[in-house]
């Protein structure tokens, strides 16, 4: 008789949100593998209905504590798409500032407490401190700088407050951004140091045959604007990403799942996919980072994300710096005239692509909205990810082989409380496999 | 020295904001970390005490689920000082504007196969579950007043936190009024203190996140509102928003809407 062995991760650690891992092998055989997702769902795309638009930078910020930026950019875009809004050069400027703000915010999150603990056999990052204060300190510290980014020109760094459609309530005065030029021009090489520190760490590597989609520029790394491309050819709009992807239940698991609708793949969003397919446009440091760890990024590894979020905090630092230093004249007051329309907005969320749709009336107010986050676009790659790693996983003792499946969701730093608004939380494990839309 | 004071941390229905309000103490998280045993915090640690009991236990979210509803029992068994932090666990949140929705219709809004779901039809805040011992408002909460009520919590003593209205903080800021000088519905006159005045000083209107000021008048600041021009239905919405299941703002919008 075949061994069974099931390996359960009953509440994953140093994710946000709350998810589990269920793992059934069989021989060498993955017999059922769900990403379980029992974050409870808290109806976004339904209590936008009837709220006016312009509330949606306040309400889209709630749905995660930790990229409340990404939602209020994709919102806001979508919203100046339905209603042929103009955006000020300055305004495009500054919210690539903001922007900056959260990936370094997120990006360090992710870096040192999420993922660190890992490399190190470690709990946490207060566990590090221990060890490595001084890395551990210069984290914190660039981190602060991000949410310095976003107090400035949102408030606060959690829910920040200071986007309306067409800009923002307030305008950072000149002193008040030369002095944050000021702060973030030093700091570029303590993020270096950091990568430094991190290519020292017994980071795994888990090289994936795997599909990558970001957003593409004409001439920028993306963030805000650029067409949905993929390492395979795909190269559409914002507002056909329906177009090309699709999401579909599929019956041992919990979670809809996107894929290429095409081909029905997998694929994956987020800082690897970004790198890799925009090298060309990375800054004259975050390209010399990338080149010190070419080998880590020869194919799509999902285990190297980490240089990859540390590349670009380097970046977001320079186009941070790059907006300061342009010094634009500040932006004309912001004409938004509400009318019945239709918008789609795609941008670049520290986990990736996140995609919103929507439709006003004429007087602007929702009628409609759908938001697909990044997380939920590489749950499939996640689970196909695990699967290639069972073999692996049943090599070794069971504590560890959990330690190490745990590891690789991490990886993707999943935003489970993002995801949970059109995940299916419950769903009876016979259903048969049917198709969203 | 006795042992280090034990702490636990636990989410329920949320967006983690008012737990990463923690990690961003960026310069007083490690002090924090040596002074305390953070025993249970799974956003932060694989190392995790489920079994307890917590000398201190802060609670972000509300309760959504049956589940979920046995869950904060069982909290609130093993922790001696139940700290709830934030508008969901204090409120119900956001998601507790599904508790005057037809929740039946919204899970087919939002999901193919609404059947599978299992969702309670509303969302509560934590102490119409439990006894709580204190709240801490705010969406998120300000990281220094956890902070400080961890401090005053350590040292044995009771938190101190804001009673009086966002107009305080508004005032010592130095602000213009926004309601007076431009008349926007501005919600800091009802609003709890503790933010700092964050949208008055980016010259915009309060929204409320910070739940209501102890013995606000919400009607007679609604009336004001009508008064200059504002609709019954966005006097509403203002109301209906991140704390709109407190009773003190959601008795106000009962009433407008009965009255529209």
């Amino acid at each position: 008789m075949t061994e069974r062995r099931t390996i359960e991760v009953g509440a994953i650690a140093r994710v946000e949100g709350e998810g589990a891992l269920h793992l059934v092998l069989e021989g060498d055989r993955v017999v059922d593998l769900r990403l379980e997702i029992y974050e409870p769902p808290r109806f976004f795309e339904a209590l936008a209905r009837g709220r006016r638009a312009d509330e949606l930078p306040d309400l889209m910020a709630r749905i995660c504590g930790i990229c409340p930026v990404a939602y209020q950019m994709s919102a806001v875009h979508a919203i100046e798409a339905a209603w042929g809004v103009a955006i000020d050069p300055g305004v495009r400027a500054l919210r690539r500032l903001y922007y900056a703000g959260e990936w370094i915010e997120s990006h360090l999150l992710h870096m040192m407490f999420l993922a660190a603990p890992d490399f190190l056999g470690l709990d946490d990052a207060m566990q590090i401190a221990q060890r490595h204060r001084n890395q551990v300190e210069r984290a914190l510290r660039l981190r602060k700088l991000g949410n310095r980014i976003l107090i400035l020109l949102g408030g606060r760094s959690v829910n920040p407050v200071g986007v309306r459609i067409g800009g923002f309530h307030r305008i950072p005065t000149r002193a008040e951004l030369r002095a944050l030029a000021d702060e973030l021009r030093p700091a570029r090489a303590e993020a270096e140091l950091l990568l430094h520190w991190f290519a020292s760490l017994p980071v795994p590597s888990r090289p994936q045959d795997v599909e990558l989609v970001s957003l593409r520029h004409a001439s920028e790394y993306p963030m805000n604007e650029g067409r949905i491309v993929s390492s395979r050819g795909i190269d559409v709009a914002a507002a056909e990403f329906e177009t090309a992807f699709e999401e579909v239940q599929v019956p041992h698991s919990t979670a809809l799942h996107a894929r290429n609708r095409a081909t029905g793949t997998p694929y994956l969003v987020g800082p690897i996919a970004r790198v890799m397919g925009n090298l060309d446009h990375l800054s004259p440091a975050a390209a010399a980072a990338h080149a010190s760890l070419a080998e880590r990024f020869a194919s799509p590894d999902p285990a190297a994300s980490v240089f990859a979020r540390g590349i670009e905090v380097i970046q977001a630092m320079d186009d941070a710096l790059a907006v300061l230093d342009a010094d634009l004249p500040p932006p004309a007051e912001p004409q938004a005239v509400p009318r019945a329309g239709i918008g789609h907005a795609v941008t670049e969320a520290p986990r990736g692509i996140l995609y919103v749709s929507l439709e006003t009336d004429a007087a602007g107010d929702v009628q409609r909205l759908r938001i697909v986050p990044p997380t939920s676009q590489n749950q499939a790659q996640i689970e196909a990810d695990l699967r290639a790693l069972a073999p692996r996983i049943l090599a070794i003792p069971e504590d560890e082989g959990r330690r190490l499946a745990e590891a690789a969701i991490r990886d993707y730093d999943p935003c489970i409380s993002c995801a949970t608004h059109f995940l299916t939380v419950t769903v009876e494990r016979r259903e048969p496999p049917c198709e969203s839309t | 020295m006795t042992e280090k004071p034990r702490l636990a941390v636990f989410k329920f229905a949320s967006c983690d904001g008012c737990q990463l309000s923690i990690l961003n103490l960026e310069d007083e998280l490690l002090a924090l970390a040596e002074r305390v045993e953070i025993a249970n915090f799974l956003e932060a640690s694989s190392r995790v005490d489920a079994e307890g009991p917590w000398d201190v236990t802060l609670v972000e979210g509300s309760i959504t689920t049956a589940h979920d509803a046995e869950r904060i029992l069982d909290i609130r068994e093993r922790s001696r000082v139940l700290v709830t932090i934030g508008a969901c666990a204090t409120s119900g949140g956001i998601q507790a504007l599904r508790n005057v929705a037809d929740v039946e219709a919204w899970k087919s809004i939002v999901y193919p196969h609404p059947e599978w779901i299992r969702t309670l039809a509303t969302s509560t805040a934590i102490a119409e579950h439990v006894r709580v011992d204190h709240e801490i408002q705010g969406c998120p909460v300000n990281k220094d007043q956890v902070l400080r009520v961890l401090a005053r919590l350590l040292l044995g003593s009771k938190p101190d936190l804001p009673l009086a209205s966002v107009c305080i903080e508004c005032k010592r800021r130095g602000n213009a009024c926004v309601l007076v000088s431009r008349g926007v519905p501005c919600m800091g006159p009802v609003t709890r203190a503790g933010c700092g005045a964050i949208c008055p000083s980016l010259g915009r209107d309060c929204y409320g996140c910070f739940g209501p000021a102890a013995d606000p008048n919400p009607a007679s600041l609604i009336r004001s509102f009508e008064a200059a021009g504002l609709s019954r239905a966005d006097a509403v919405r203002r109301l209906r928003h991140i704390n709109g299941w407190r009773r003190e703002f959601r008795d106000v919008a009962d009433r407008l809407e009965r009255d529209a």
